[in-house]
């Protein structure tokens, strides 16, 4: 009895250890391979040839050139890709509203500017506000769970939607209001689907994501397509981009530069 | 010991009925917030917290205010608070549990709260005040049980009590250091960016903490026969006085800094809130309502013959605690948001859905409250025969 109970432990005891070993083989293997080609030791994914590349992403928006037609276009092209619900629409209230870019007078988008005597361009011409995609994010510094970050390779600030536990915390933390909560189901708002866009359930926070997703296609953001040459894009880290470029020749602002986040979207006043 | 909570007088009986089904409307208004999202509260675009945050802030003020019976008691001796501290760390345990349950209420995706631990993230403030609140209520609930097993038993305290004890005292600190931390690192954020948060944080638990416990201790004495003592009390208030002063004090100095230097962006929110900015001004009544009862406080207990009279000090208590209960429960997280970083003015009003889960939170602490309590006065009485 004693005998075959102690052999009964034994045989049982080597199978887990078998089974363990063999499992943490299976395991290994494959991420192995790929540590041999990424030191970070995560999973590592290639980009489609035709994606477009920069070390750090830029947006520079020339506010001589906005129109109000031109901020109506640019929204409305932003939040048809992204699948952006408008509750504004749909509710006739602001109190759940989502949006990632939006037109906003002078006077508010720069509140740290000095207010006295601007042109009258600016007092006539709302001019368009987004996510600053900001060197320094404090939205990122702030998350606990990282489920929003900055993509070491080109600076942009993303979001991993199904890690996201809508604390908000990012929402207090970004100084420029660029973030939105989805307090309800947004489907119920979406007037079409953007098959090619991720949705988003209720509960999690959404912004401007640059185009990450049309930049890995090839294909320039949607708000710089739709905004008739006002909007000029490019890398930052190069000099001879286009944004450079256009920074070279002219001055540029970014908003509340003095909280020390390193906004990359200029402003051509 | 739990045996004692299971049997009492009709009004125990009453009390937990009642708190019992405050728990179970808070449940199925909460049940319809899952269902359709945090769209059922109030808040909106801008102001991105609201009631929930408010309350678990004030909350963990509650909670770390233990440690003014805490520390007199086991750091200098003080023994006449010796019949009164374990009501204080029971008291931080059902605040903090409070205060949990409020984190986990705001939360949009409640069911993915473990990414917390998932993917640990230590620059994130939340990550530390998850791991001092989780620590600040296992300490109190072990210190608290073992020491009262200890007198019901008629024994002292085991040895291993002493360290985990001294621990107890810097993790108080620490609950409300790290959640004024949340808010006082925020670049962009006026209202909040400002070095005395924490402290004026601190104040001002030390000050409504210690008077929600004497009004407790006058609800024991009139409903059961258990007595702290007159000393222990009047020890109390003092700190309540004192702790209101303080608090006061680095109001005004906020008050100073903020409208000397008249930058806009730190006076527009205390403008807000005290005389309402754009013509919105839902908590201007609260915001003076709370001062002046706090003021108030302050001159009732700084008197010896004021803090002397039971009535005048019960009402002081009250002064106190609904003072600071407006201050941060109320007006501190919308006093942030408002005006926006756009300097637009969105109020936020807590709709009713809110504020019954809210009452259901509140009725789950006040049930642990209540039966922790009532095995206290039950060892009481057994150890007095």
């Amino acid at each position: 009895m004693e005998n075959s109970r102690r052999k009964f432990l034994k045989t049982a005891g080597y199978s887990v250890l078998g089974v363990a070993a063999g499992s943490m083989l299976i395991g290994i293997t494959p991420r192995s391979a790929t540590t041999a080609e990424d030191s970070s030791g995560g999973p590592k994914y290639k980009s489609r040839d035709e994606a477009l590349k920069a070390e750090r992403w830029g947006l520079v928006i020339d506010t001589r050139k906005i129109t109000s037609r031109i901020n109506r276009s640019m929204q409305r092209a932003c939040h048809r890709e992204h699948n952006v619900p408008d509750f504004v629409r749909k509710l006739g209230s602001k109190q759940h509203e989502i949006k990632w870019i939006w037109p906003t007078p002078f006077k508010n988008a720069f509140i740290e500017q000095d207010l006295q005597y601007i042109s009258d361009h600016l007092k006539r011409t709302e001019i368009p506000v987004l996510c600053n995609h900001c060197n320094h994010p404090p939205c990122v510094r702030v998350c606990p769970t990282q489920a929003t970050f900055k993509r070491e390779s080109d600076g942009l600030v993303l979001m991993d939607y199904h890690r996201c536990i809508g604390c908000r915390f990012c929402m207090a933390g970004c100084p420029y209001g660029a973030r939105s909560f989805n307090y309800r189901d947004p489907r119920e708002a979406i007037e079409e689907i953007n098959p090619d866009f991720t949705l988003r359930t209720k509960g999690v926070v959404e912004k401007c994501n640059f185009c990450a997703e049309r930049l890995a296609r090839g294909e320039s953001p949607a708000c710089v397509e739709a905004s008739n040459g006002a909007l000029t894009y490019g890398d930052l880290e190069d000099a001879s981009s286009d944004i450079r470029k256009l920074l070279a020749e002219y001055h540029a602002i970014t908003r509340k530069a003095e909280l020390g986040t390193l906004p990359s979207v200029f402003y051509i006043i | 010991m739990l045996e004692k909570a299971l049997s009492g007088s009709k009004t125990y009986y009453t009390l937990v009925l009642g708190l019992l089904v405050l728990i179970g409307i808070g449940f199925l208004f909460y049940l319809k917030q899952l269902d359709f999202g945090l769209g059922v509260t109030g808040m909106n675009r801008d102001v991105t917290w609201g009631f929930y945050i408010a309350q678990f802030t004030f909350l963990v003020g509650v909670a770390a205010s233990a440690v003014m019976l805490v520390l007199p008691y086991y750091l200098h001796d003080h023994k006449e608070f010796g019949k009164m501290t374990v009501l204080g760390e029971f008291l931080a345990v059902s605040a903090v549990l409070m205060c949990l349950l409020f984190i986990i209420v705001d939360l949009g995706q409640p069911q993915r709260l473990l990414n917390v631990i998932l993917y640990p993230t230590p620059q994130s403030m939340l990550f530390w005040d998850m791991i001092v609140l989780n620590g600040y209520l296992f300490l109190n609930i072990i210190i608290g049980w073992n020491v009262l097993s200890a007198e019901k038993e008629g024994v002292p305290p085991e040895k291993w009590l002493k360290p985990l004890i001294y621990l107890s005292i810097p993790f108080a600190v620490s609950i409300h250091t790290v959640t004024a931390f949340l808010y006082s690192g925020l670049p962009g954020r006026g209202f909040w960016l400002t070095a005395v948060l924490a402290p004026k944080f601190l104040a001002s638990a030390f000050a409504a903490g210690p008077a929600f416990l004497i009004l407790l201790s006058f609800i024991l004495r009139k409903f059961t026969n258990f007595d702290v003592g007159k000393k222990p009390i009047q020890t109390l208030a003092m700190i309540v006085c004192y702790a209101t002063i303080a608090s006061l004090f680095l109001f005004f100095c906020e008050i100073f800094v903020t409208f000397y230097s008249q930058i806009p962006e730190h006076m527009d929110h205390k403008l807000y809130l005290f005389f309402g900015l754009d013509g919105k001004g839902a908590l201007v009544p609260w915001m003076w309502t709370s001062l002046l009862m706090l003021i108030s406080a302050a001159v009732l207990l700084v008197i010896p013959s004021g803090r002397k009279n039971e009535y005048v000090l019960g009402l002081a208590c009250i002064f106190v605690f609904f003072g600071s209960w407006i201050d941060k429960g109320l007006g501190l997280i919308s006093g942030g948001f408002i005006p926006n970083p756009l300097h637009e003015v969105n109020e936020y009003i807590p709709t009713v859905p809110e504020v019954l889960i809210s009452l259901g939170v509140y009725a789950i602490g006040f049930l642990v409250l209540t039966i922790l309590f009532k095995v206290v006065v039950g060892v009481k009485e057994e150890v007095r025969g």
